[in-house]
């Protein structure tokens, strides 16, 4: 409650107001036992006194300067790292490729390579294309994309297990990998791998896009001549096909790719994917639990001794750092409960992150289902009906939009927690999308954590780039639960 | 067909006492008959297992506690029941290097050179720095939303606190390791490395004001207007009446809050495992120098446990002991800063 100083009650920092009280001071003092100083020194101490009110108020205003100047100084830094000049060279300009697809592949002399973009082109060519240039590699990535045997055994088991749900010849379903020749090899590459996939390998593998040096974008701003020489000294150095672009980390490629450890080309899909999939899975968890909870607290339970102890471990399980629920979940889904969740999973981290937010989801909805009148129950109950179906067609629908809104408040923490999955064994370099609630995972903020730790400012690049989609994603849900509560309390009122 | 009853009972009010009753009203006593057994009340199997199934999905919190004490205490006591550990070692050697193990060494022979107290020690000088930055800006900004702004500031400020509480901890460990931790090092006179526990230190003091403004603001704002009038009254300045009346009666709700944004720092983990380095304290030769290295309690864990230690290596074990002692530590703060708020407040009427 903030006291309206305008209107109705006396303003003491206000000059007019103590020349008002002085005379009254005046009047005092000669009847008055006690000896108050006199008008004189009064004043002055009085103007002292305010002085000193002043400036311990700016100071006060200033704290809150100071948290929004912190919030300022972290978006700029994120955008700095995240925008800007960098110098990159390819191994082999992409180009070239092309045109050996299009001469060699297509028997096409006539259309111009550079108006045919790598990404638009076959599987089979660009498995051709991986032929081409990397052929000793090709069993390499046969075995990292399609293998189903540990890698020891990928050469030595018969093509019918190593390659399991692969398509191959018939023929060959009982020789090894290393029996076949370069063209089977091709031939499997670009049966099996997706286009889009077969693109990032082109790229990484053939085209070898590298960074060389990477710029903010403050430097990118401020000081243009001096990337330009660091230009100039490469082309003529070590690096002839260096070129200076100005490059946003944060763009489409980004998304789309998977962890790479080529940071030109590593991207957050797996990561992104994860996160979907965790979230999914918290929630789904998560919120019945949660909602169950609050109704027994608040519709069921009576005030006896097993309600307080829930409620008050409630209250506590709120302040447990989460790195403890991460200690919980190794030992309990990952460990204990391995036959189950199949270890380090993302129904592991999912269950580790529902009961995470359990008590801030049971507490929302406590909220939410005490904001329903008693005159919906006592209604529903003069009908005849029982206290389930009380809770069920009446309070609950009543108290869902404020229950909605918590939930999303709870994903919005769930979906920055990186300590408890760092504990359970989030994967750090994964590149195969998460298939179901058994895969391995991995999800942003890890990714973000991983690449962070790196000592190079690329790496800090991705770094920041993934930031930007975590906190797009997160002001999305609080945006997304604002605008429940306003429906809500519009709804409300008459 | 209950309105149908109900229709019938009001035409015909029930029992005509003292009369034969003719066939008609036989059928219709028979009905009213049926009736009431039918609304009579009887154990509901449905509602019974309902309000059970909803029990256990509010006893599903204490199962994660017990789950907690259960898994930190067993693996704790393996741990310190292995030959080359000494509880007593533990919580009292100043080194913690598990790979530094030499069981013929002069000084602890046969322990395991494994004590806590580098890690305890990071742990809690990382925090008291913060709560050098967010008790003094925390209450600050409390004092100055509750007693000062207008509200039309108020609404527009708010929101920026909650913005800030609402960033993921990553993303604050990101800008300690790339923001603060250049910002120290471009002080000159000061030799920062560049893992460091002022810059994690400094941000968990950020990361925390909103925690203590918000908590703050309440007590503030929940002491009566008319200790303030009364203040004024007397005269005195409005500065006068915070930090003379209002702060005084104010002071149960801020020390709870000042506790529990320890409790928070204490138990932060992503800042001071991105920020603060992976090397245990040098508890003898830097002790209290916040520009050197120093693993806490929470980055240790988070470092371990995200590496390919075996989980039958006492090493690992060891990380449950850690963790025993933080979620003790932790509840302990938690309890103390609810038993404060509501033992010292002032009940106004």
């Amino acid at each position: 409650m903030n006291t309206d100083n305008t209107q109705n009650t006396p303003n003491p920092e206000n000059p007019e107001q103590a020349e008002d009280g002085a005379p009254r001071v005046e009047n005092v003092n000669p009847t008055g036992g006690v000896a108050l100083p006199d008008l004189e020194s009064f004043r002055k101490r009085l103007v002292n006194r305010q002085r000193r009110g002043s400036i311990w108020a700016r100071f006060m205003s200033l704290s809150l300067v100071v948290a929004i100047v912190a919030l300022l100084a972290l978006a700029y830094n994120i955008v700095d790292a995240a925008f800007g000049y960098v110098l990159t060279e390819n191994v082999i300009e992409p180009t070239e490729v092309v045109e050996f697809v299009l001469t060699d592949v297509r028997n096409d002399t006539t259309t111009d390579p550079a108006t045919v973009d790598l990404a638009t082109l076959g599987a089979s060519e660009l498995a051709a294309v991986l032929r081409e240039y990397q052929e000793p590699r090709l069993r390499v990535y046969i075995r990292d994309f399609l293998s189903v045997v540990p890698d020891d055994e990928f050469t030595q088991a018969p093509i019918r297990e190593s390659l399991a749900g692969s398509s191959f010849r018939g023929q060959f379903a009982d020789l090894t990998i290393n029996d076949l020749d370069a063209a089977e090899w091709t031939l499997i590459l670009g049966n099996n791998i997706p286009q889009d996939r077969l693109v990032g390998l082109v790229r990484t593998e053939v085209i070898g896009e590298r960074i060389l040096e990477t710029w903010s974008l403050t430097e990118s701003v401020t000081g243009f001549a001096e990337i330009d020489e660091a230009r100039v000294a490469a082309v003529e150095g070590q690096n002839p096909n260096a070129r200076l672009e100005f490059r946003s980390w944060l763009n489409i490629n980004f998304l789309i790719s998977p962890m790479s450890t080529n940071p030109a080309i590593a991207g957050i899909r797996t990561a992104l994917l994860g996160t979907l999939w965790v979230m999914i899975i918290t929630v789904g968890f998560s919120f019945p639990l949660g909602v169950g909870a609050a109704l027994y607290l608040q519709e069921y339970a009576d005030d006896n001794w097993l309600t307080r102890v829930i409620s008050t471990n409630i209250r506590n399980l709120a302040g447990v750092p989460s790195i403890i629920y991460g200690l919980l979940g190794l030992s309990v889904f990952v460990i204990a409960l391995e036959g189950i969740t199949t270890g380090r999973s993302i129904l592991s981290a999912s269950l580790t992150l529902g009961l995470l937010i359990l008590p801030v989801m049971i507490v929302n909805s406590q909220e939410a289902l005490r904001a329903v009148p008693p005159s919906v129950r006592e209604g529903s109950y003069g009908l005849g009906a029982t206290r389930w179906q009380t809770i069920w067609r009446s309070v609950l629908p009543a108290a869902m939009p404020g229950i909605l809104t918590g939930t999303i408040l709870g994903m919005s923490r769930a979906i920055g927690e990186t300590a408890p999955l760092l504990a359970l064994g989030a994967s750090t370099f994964l590149v195969v999308d998460p298939s179901g609630p058994f895969s391995r995972f991995t999800v942003l903020p890890i990714q973000i954590y991983q690449w962070t730790s790196r000592p190079s400012d690329q790496w800090r690049s991705l770094a920041s780039a993934a930031i930007i989609v975590l906190i797009i994603l997160l002001l999305s849900l609080n945006a997304a639960a604002i605008y429940m509560r306003q429906r809500f309390r519009r709804k409300l009122q008459p | 067909m209950e309105s149908e009853y109900g229709a019938e009972n009001e035409q015909s009010p029930p029992a005509a006492v003292g009369r034969q009753p003719g066939p008609v009203a036989a059928i219709r006593m028979r009905r009213d008959a049926d009736l009431a057994a039918a609304l009579r009340k009887r154990p509901r199997v449905g509602e019974m297992i309902i309000r059970y199934v909803l029990l256990f999905c509010g006893l599903v919190s204490i199962f994660t506690t017990v789950g907690i004490v259960i898994v930190n205490t067993t693996t704790a006591i393996e741990f310190f029941t292995v030959d080359e550990v000494s509880p007593i070692d533990f919580f009292t050697n100043t080194v913690w290097r598990p790979a530094a193990y030499n069981p013929d060494a002069t000084y602890n022979p046969g322990l395991i050179p494994i004590g806590v107290l580098p890690l305890l020690y990071a742990t809690l000088f990382t925090s008291f720095i913060a709560l050098i930055v967010a008790v003094p800006l925390g209450l600050g900004s409390a004092i100055y939303l509750a007693e000062y702004a207008p509200e039309r500031v108020r609404n527009t400020l708010k929101p920026i606190l909650e913005i800030l509480a609402g960033i993921p901890t990553v993303v604050l460990g990101y800008f300690a390791l790339t923001f603060m931790t250049p910002l120290l090092q471009a002080i000159p006179g000061l030799n920062v490395q560049i893992f460091n526990m002022a810059a994690p230190g400094l941000v968990m003091g950020v990361m925390i004001i909103p925690t203590i403004s918000s908590m703050s603001e309440d007590a503030i704002s929940s002491v009566p207007r008319e200790l303030r009038e009364a203040s004024y009254g007397l005269g005195a300045t409005r500065f006068e009446s915070i930090t003379k009346v209002v702060l005084p009666a104010a002071l149960s709700g801020l020390v709870a809050a000042f506790i529990l944004g320890l409790a928070r720092a204490v138990g932060e983990t992503m800042i001071v495992a991105l920020a603060a380095g992976s090397a245990p304290a040098d508890l003898l030769n830097n002790f209290l120098n916040p520009f050197v290295a120093g693993e806490t309690m929470t980055g240790h864990i988070a470092r371990i446990t995200g590496g390919d230690l075996p989980y039958d290596s006492i090493q690992y074990r060891s990380l449950f002991a850690i963790g025993l002692t933080l979620f003790v530590s932790t509840l302990a703060l938690n309890l103390i800063s609810q038993w404060v708020s509501r033992r010292f407040r002032e009940a106004y009427e």
